[in-house]
């Protein structure tokens, strides 16, 4: 296959995944800003979140206050924003554009077909009068693209390198999306001295914070399954990051990326095969005691980093002319 | 006027009679609300042009007229006669023009109109092209103006598009009206990428058995995109821009993500002056450099080959005819359109005289721009032409303004007459020339109007060669 054929089709996958990711994230740091007396939590979230793409410093520039808002104003409809859905789903299509001889008919349809009715919902006015039905069309839009994916695409290489786009990006937004969290937890709990774990005001405010973590990652119900227990931090952070099962979890994120670079390898992957597959195995035989011992945000620096060197050398060995 | 589906007396014409009755016991607004529905589909599929001028990234549809045009299938069969032999001549007349050229000797086409024109590529000169086939794929123009009366308005032998369309429409009007394909006998066109493909694995050098084809594409921002990578998807080659390839040891080769693999036939839908810029234009950045070195060596297939823009240009398109007696010894089955070349001094005189009553058009001019239409044109265009045409008589031609057919088309006020022309795409491989019967069929969409380009607000239609 042509290298910016996969170039492409990679970063359609990315970007579309990309789309998904920023819908989830904002839409819980909006409800939770429906949450009575947690305006300033909120609030303190949605900026949160805005570090997390490191967006902060342009956004303070154009809009000033952190609202709800101006959040959906600049992570949704706003066209100088890289990160905005606006920008992910416009890129999402113009990738799939230059390839769509490349991709099923119904997979390029689709992407063409949710960009144009994200036009036309902005035109509507959805994002800002319902964020909440909008935040889930944008996700289902994504669910529906890979459903498409998988259910008609041949699984010779092009399918290969969407996987490793989507898995990628998973991976690498899972990390920040746990980094992000469980910083806000800690200052929060710091700044309301409330650190005894036995204060009944402890247990309920870390209740709300950790289900909203699980549920924008859809993953509230698995945690009730797998843990049958009340929910904590530890974990969330095990189930996020460690759980082979879990959809979203860095480790089976992971382990996809070292399943489809097999299937893609050439003579020069190896090393990039090698790093993925270390990566993969760590992630297998590591326990949460040792990422403590590291402390989580640290070792959450490195895997994210680690992410990134393994996408720079995916580009050089398979995607760059 | 002549209209293909009524008479004068206001009666349907045989072969439409079955659309007539089909529309007839359909609810008044059925075809109305279809045509939204086509719309909408067409957009979702992303069948789209742009517009040089429009903002770049700016995608329009084609209109879609929903009424077919009905060619009976007995006119079909002199049409693909006539066609073949035409594209016969035009690609022995390639083949001698950049060889012995032996008509130039025979003094039937003046030498200097063919070796001063600015499509004459001498690049060319000695070069064998496989089996001679220069223009493996042709977009031959047509027009009918009387009962079983066409004429040959212009040949495209550089990069005709369209076919899409035309596979398209077909698409759409089957999903549209599925039940009015099971009530005539029409014949199909789905083929055409088969066709093709065959076509263009049969030009590879050195007869190859499973050569790699490609489809060469200026990029997205193209206003013919959406038909290069529909071609490229249909035929299942890949679709590469000039940056894929690169020419190593005069062969050349597209970066994989596998490394490098050699590339022997390459449809190009990028002009001559841009495919390399070692030779033709130095700044072309959608070209490949060293393509020619390659093509010289005969280590790649283009298809169509380099210059053949001399052979479709306006001012050969008069010896058209002659070609056809010379090369063929046959008497030319379509008729071409009487033209005068302005350059000749008699002729500009007669132009000159008479140009409220004739169509002018630039020797290369193309997509319907920078032409006259005079009984259409005010007083201060035709006088703005005859100021042209005496700075630049060379530059012209004129034509009797032809009255092209007209077909019912939708349009606001419900179906009125529109005039329409025709786009049969000619393939030509060693085994022979082959089509698919019907081809693309444009409607001029303003009442009156003549000019049917897509890019001046023409619109197409399906069309069907039907079983008398």
């Amino acid at each position: 296959m042509l290298s910016r054929t996969a170039d492409c089709l990679y970063w359609m996958a990315r970007y579309t995944e990309r789309a998904e990711n920023t819908a989830r994230l904002i839409d819980i740091g909006l409800q939770q800003s429906l949450l009575p007396g947690q305006q300033r939590e909120a609030e303190a979230s949605l900026a949160g979140m805005l570090g997390l793409a490191e967006l902060l410093p342009v956004y303070r520039k154009k809009f000033g206050d952190v609202n709800p808002e101006s959040v959906i104003r600049f992570m949704v409809l706003d066209e100088e924003n890289p990160s905005s859905i606006w920008s992910s789903l416009h890129n999402a299509r113009e990738n799939a554009r230059a390839v769509r001889g490349q991709i099923t008919t119904g997979l390029w349809e689709t992407s063409n077909a949710t960009w144009l009715e994200f036009l036309k919902l902005c035109d509507e006015g959805l994002p800002l009068a319902e964020p909440g039905k909008f935040f889930e069309w944008v996700q289902l839009r994504s669910h529906l693209s890979r459903g498409i994916t998988i259910g008609t695409m041949i699984k010779d290489e092009a399918f290969r390198f969407i996987r490793l786009g989507t898995f990628l990006e998973r991976a690498d937004s899972t990390a920040r999306m746990i980094d992000v969290r469980f910083h806000e937890i800690e200052t929060q709990d710091a700044q309301a001295e409330l650190l005894d774990p036995d204060d009944p005001e402890f247990a309920v405010r870390e209740f709300y914070h950790w289900e909203a973590v699980l549920r924008s990652l859809s993953a509230f119900e698995a945690y009730r399954k797998v843990y049958r227990d009340t929910i904590s931090g530890a974990r969330v952070a095990e189930l996020l990051i460690l759980n082979p099962d879990m959809p979203r979890s860095i480790a089976s994120c992971m382990n996809e990326v070292v399943a489809n670079l097999q299937l893609v390898g050439n003579g020069n992957s190896e090393e990039t095969r090698r790093r993925a597959g270390k990566l993969a195995a760590t992630l297998r035989y590591l326990t949460l005691d040792e990422i403590a011992e590291h402390g989580l945000h640290d070792w959450l620096t490195t895997l994210l980093a680690d992410i990134d060197d393994l996408g720079g050398r995916m580009r050089q060995d398979f995607l760059v002319l | 006027m002549f209209d293909e589906m009524l008479l004068e007396n206001g009666t349907v014409r045989p072969h439409y009679e079955g659309f007539e009755r089909w529309k007839t016991a359909r609810n008044s607004g059925f075809l109305e609300g279809k045509k939204a529905e086509a719309d909408h589909l067409f957009r979702q599929v992303g069948i789209t042009f742009s517009v040089y001028g429009d903002d770049v990234g700016t995608e329009r549809l084609i209109p879609f007229d929903l009424v077919p045009r009905i060619i009976p299938a007995s006119q079909w069969a002199r049409l693909e006669k006539g066609l073949t032999q035409r594209v016969q001549a035009l690609n022995l007349f390639l083949k001698d023009v950049y060889g012995r050229g032996d008509i130039l000797r025979a003094g039937i086409i003046p030498a200097n109109r063919v070796l001063s024109n600015a499509q004459f590529r001498k690049e060319m000169l000695e070069l064998d092209v496989p089996a001679g086939i220069y223009a493996m794929i042709a977009g031959i123009d047509l027009v009918c103006v009387g009962e079983n009366e066409w004429y040959v308005l212009e040949d495209n032998l550089r990069v005709p598009s369209g076919v899409s369309y035309m596979l398209e429409n077909r698409k759409m009007m089957m999903r549209l009206f599925p039940d009015l394909f099971g009530a005539h006998r029409i014949a199909p066109v789905a083929h055409y990428p088969d066709l093709l493909l065959e076509t263009l694995r049969q030009g590879a050098p050195d007869s190859l058995e499973d050569p790699m084809v490609v489809v060469l594409t200026p990029g997205l921002y193209n206003s013919a995109y959406f038909e290069h990578a529909f071609l490229a998807q249909q035929m299942g080659v890949e679709l590469v821009e000039g940056r894929d390839l690169m020419v190593e040891d005069d062969t050349v080769y597209m970066h994989t993500t596998h490394g490098k693999k050699r590339v022997d036939v390459i449809y190009r839908r990028i002009d001559d002056d841009y495919l390399d810029p070692e030779v033709f234009n130095k700044d072309s950045m959608l070209g490949v450099p060293g393509l020619m070195r390659a093509y010289r060596a005969g280590r790649v297939t283009l298809a169509n080959a380099i210059g053949t823009g001399v052979a479709d240009d306006k001012s050969i398109y008069p010896y058209v005819p002659d070609m056809i007696r010379f090369y063929l010894g046959q008497e030319p089955i379509l008729n071409n359109v009487p033209t005068h070349i302005c350059s000749e001094t008699d002729s500009l005189k007669y132009v000159l005289d008479n140009l409220d009553k004739l169509v002018v058009k630039e020797v290369h001019g193309a997509g319907g721009y920078g032409m006259l239409i005079g009984p259409a044109a005010s007083r201060a265009e035709i006088e703005d032409f005859r100021a042209k045409l005496k700075a630049h008589p060379d530059a012209y031609i004129a034509q009797p303004t032809l009255s092209l057919s007209t077909c019912p088309t939708m349009v606001e006020k419900g179906i009125a007459p529109r005039h329409i022309d025709l786009r049969p795409f000619v393939l030509t491989s060693p085994s022979g020339v082959r089509m698919v019967p019907g081809g693309l069929t444009r409607v001029a969409l303003k009442e009156g109007s003549l000019v049917v380009n897509s890019s001046q607000g023409g619109g197409t239609k399906d069309t069907w060669v039907a079983a008398d």
